[in-house]
């Protein structure tokens, strides 16, 4: 006898071509929360990033200055902002599961549950890849210059995936939390506040006392780091060590969490 | 064969106890109603017997699938359609259906001709492309019923299934319920609709603060009351007046032109009550059989409270 838990596979493959398809149906949420980070992208490289390229100081790509200086000092932390204005949309679309009967019925039907979650987390990965290579191609479009190596690259990639699967299970645990789509697109917009109480957009160094030392230990600070190091050729140090771990802790949270509250019975 | 069966189910919120031991048993092939103002406890019965929540004592079996050891029996068995519209509001009828037929592995082309075959029955076809937030209520009562269908299950749960419906579409329900009865399904329906219950139930539990009041066939129910009642209409106060004191009631209401007598439904108490209105006007006389209302009535003392705040 065959039981719901032999096909959590093929379930989540189902979930994921439904998820995939309320965006293709629906691309206003993908393209507004695509179109924030090329915003803030050409916002910052274009209006403050003649003055604020000059004050870097060391912080700067050798021997830039300048606007062009700041486009490398920004471009990694846009990058980072892709991922956390895409997640609001998959905190928005759990809610929206999750506040409909379609999750409901989906409960009282023999099919693996957690599928519902995977075709989110997945869906989202998917979303978030496509978002990031355009934001990264507009970045390149307006004079963004990295210096990185194919391996740097491979590390680029393997840091900004880890950045989305964790940040991509909070945000499903922020929408399981959510009593209401409305709280679902407000709660993650910490995650895009965080980069700028930090080293995102400014050097940490320029920061007055209380919120250098915030912005020492917050986790955006040694993740945005990492990338910027490795794609501008700036030392790194251990910061790529915290960076992974507090994505590997960000993961076990969300994950746990969102498990949790999934379990959570609701008739609803 | 049950194909229902629920001894002594509790479930309680905190100190609100939403039911106080619920037992009754549903005949496969048959229609059994629960019947019961809001706020009843009916909705929660649903959701236990349908694996939703889990009950705080008691035990079921739903197609010979224990609630407490097998819950994926039941789920691989049943249907739900409950009162608020569970379908995908971000995908059209068809994918809707075809999403549920994915989701219970049905290969593809039988996929294909299952959700045409229930978009043609439920008269959605037109309506195939275009998502719900298009459609009436009716229809989107419809497409939920459609998709709960998709699985072929043996027990049906019916949460509510006309309420907020017009009567057309109602009555459009009602004929898919018989439909499906008819195909050797079970049922299992709620409703606050005596009438509703009345027509299709084979059985009826009334359903009252968490506890099952009366059970037994609309007839048995209403034969629990002892009569039903005359109304006489009048053309003016006047006669009202005159066949008031005649028989010694006082009228209905402040402006209404009629009496309201009891009877036992027969031809001589009828032919009595007219002979002693000799000479007023009577415009109309109407005899009204006793109605799951009444029988509510009597075996609560109050009214169904069907007006309660949802």
């Amino acid at each position: 006898m065959t039981t719901a838990e032999d096909f959590p596979m093929r379930d989540s493959l189902i979930m994921l071509r439904r998820n995939l398809r309320h965006m293709q149906r629906y691309p206003t949420l993908t393209l507004m929360l695509l179109g924030q980070p090329i915003l803030f992208l050409l916002l910052f490289v274009y209006v403050f990033g003649g003055t604020l390229g000059n004050g870097l100081g060391d912080a700067a790509s050798p021997g830039a200055t300048g606007r062009a200086a700041y486009i490398g000092f920004v471009a990694p932390t846009i990058l980072i902002i892709t991922i956390t204005g895409a997640i609001l949309g998959t905190a928005i679309s759990v809610a929206m599961d999750m506040t409909r009967g379609i999750m409901a019925r989906f409960r009282t039907m023999s099919i693996s549950k957690a599928s519902v979650l995977t075709g989110h987390v997945i869906g989202t990965l998917m979303q978030t890849a496509m978002g990031l290579a355009v934001v990264l191609g507009v970045a390149l479009a307006v004079g963004f210059r990295p210096s990185a190596g194919p391996l740097d690259w491979l590390a680029v990639i393997g840091l900004l995936l880890l950045v989305t699967v964790a940040l991509t299970w909070m945000a499903v645990a922020l929408g399981l939390k959510a009593k209401s789509v409305e709280t679902a697109s407000n709660t993650p917009l910490i995650f895009t506040l965080l980069p700028f109480l930090g080293s995102g957009f400014v050097p940490n160094g320029s920061l007055p006392a209380g919120l250098r030392w915030f912005a020492e230990y917050q986790p955006f600070t040694p993740v945005i780091e990492t990338v910027r190091g490795l794609l501008l050729g700036t030392p790194i140090g251990d910061k790529w060590l915290l960076a992974v771990g507090w994505c590997a802790l960000f993961t076990l949270l969300g994950y746990v969490w969102s498990r949790s509250l999934f379990r959570e019975e609701r008739v609803r | 064969m049950n194909a229902i069966s629920a001894r002594g189910l509790r479930k309680s919120y905190g100190d609100k106890v939403v039911l106080g031991g619920i037992d009754f048993d549903v005949e496969e092939g048959s229609v059994f109603a629960l019947l019961g103002p809001n706020g009843a406890g009916k909705t929660t019965i649903v959701n236990i017997l349908c694996t939703l929540i889990t009950p705080d004592a008691g035990s079921a079996t739903v197609a010979g699938a224990d609630l407490a050891q097998n819950p994926d029996g039941i789920r691989r068995a049943i249907g739900v359609t409950g009162q608020f519209s569970a379908v995908d509001d971000l995908l059209n009828g068809e994918e809707n259906l075809m999403l549920m037929a994915d989701l219970h592995r049905l290969p593809r082309r039988k996929s294909r001709a299952k959700v045409a075959g229930l978009l043609e029955r439920f008269e959605l076809t037109e309506a195939a492309k275009a998502v719900p937030s298009t459609y009436s209520g009716g229809m989107r009562r419809k497409l939920d019923l459609a998709m709960t269908l998709v699985g072929d299950p043996r027990v049906i749960f019916l949460d509510e299934p006309t309420t907020g419906l017009d009567p057309r579409s109602r009555q459009a329900m009602w004929d898919i319920v018989r439909d499906l009865v008819a195909r050797g399904v079970t049922i299992f329906l709620t409703t606050q609709y005596l009438d509703e219950a009345d027509h299709l139930a084979d059985r009826i539990a009334v359903l009252d603060h968490g506890r099952i009041i009366a059970e037994g066939t609309p007839e048995q129910l209403k034969r629990r009351v002892p009569g039903g009642h005359v109304e006489l209409s009048f053309t003016d106060t006047d006669a009202l007046r005159r066949a008031a004191t005649d028989l010694g009631v006082s009228p209905v209401g402040e402006a209404g032109l009629t009496l309201q007598l009891p009877t036992d439904g027969s031809v001589a108490s009828l032919r009595a009550l007219l002979d002693r209105l000799e000479g007023v006007a009577v415009e109309a006389i109407a005899v009204h059989t006793p109605d799951l209302e009444d029988v509510f009535l009597v075996l609560t003392g109050h009214q169904p409270e069907t007006e309660a705040v949802k």
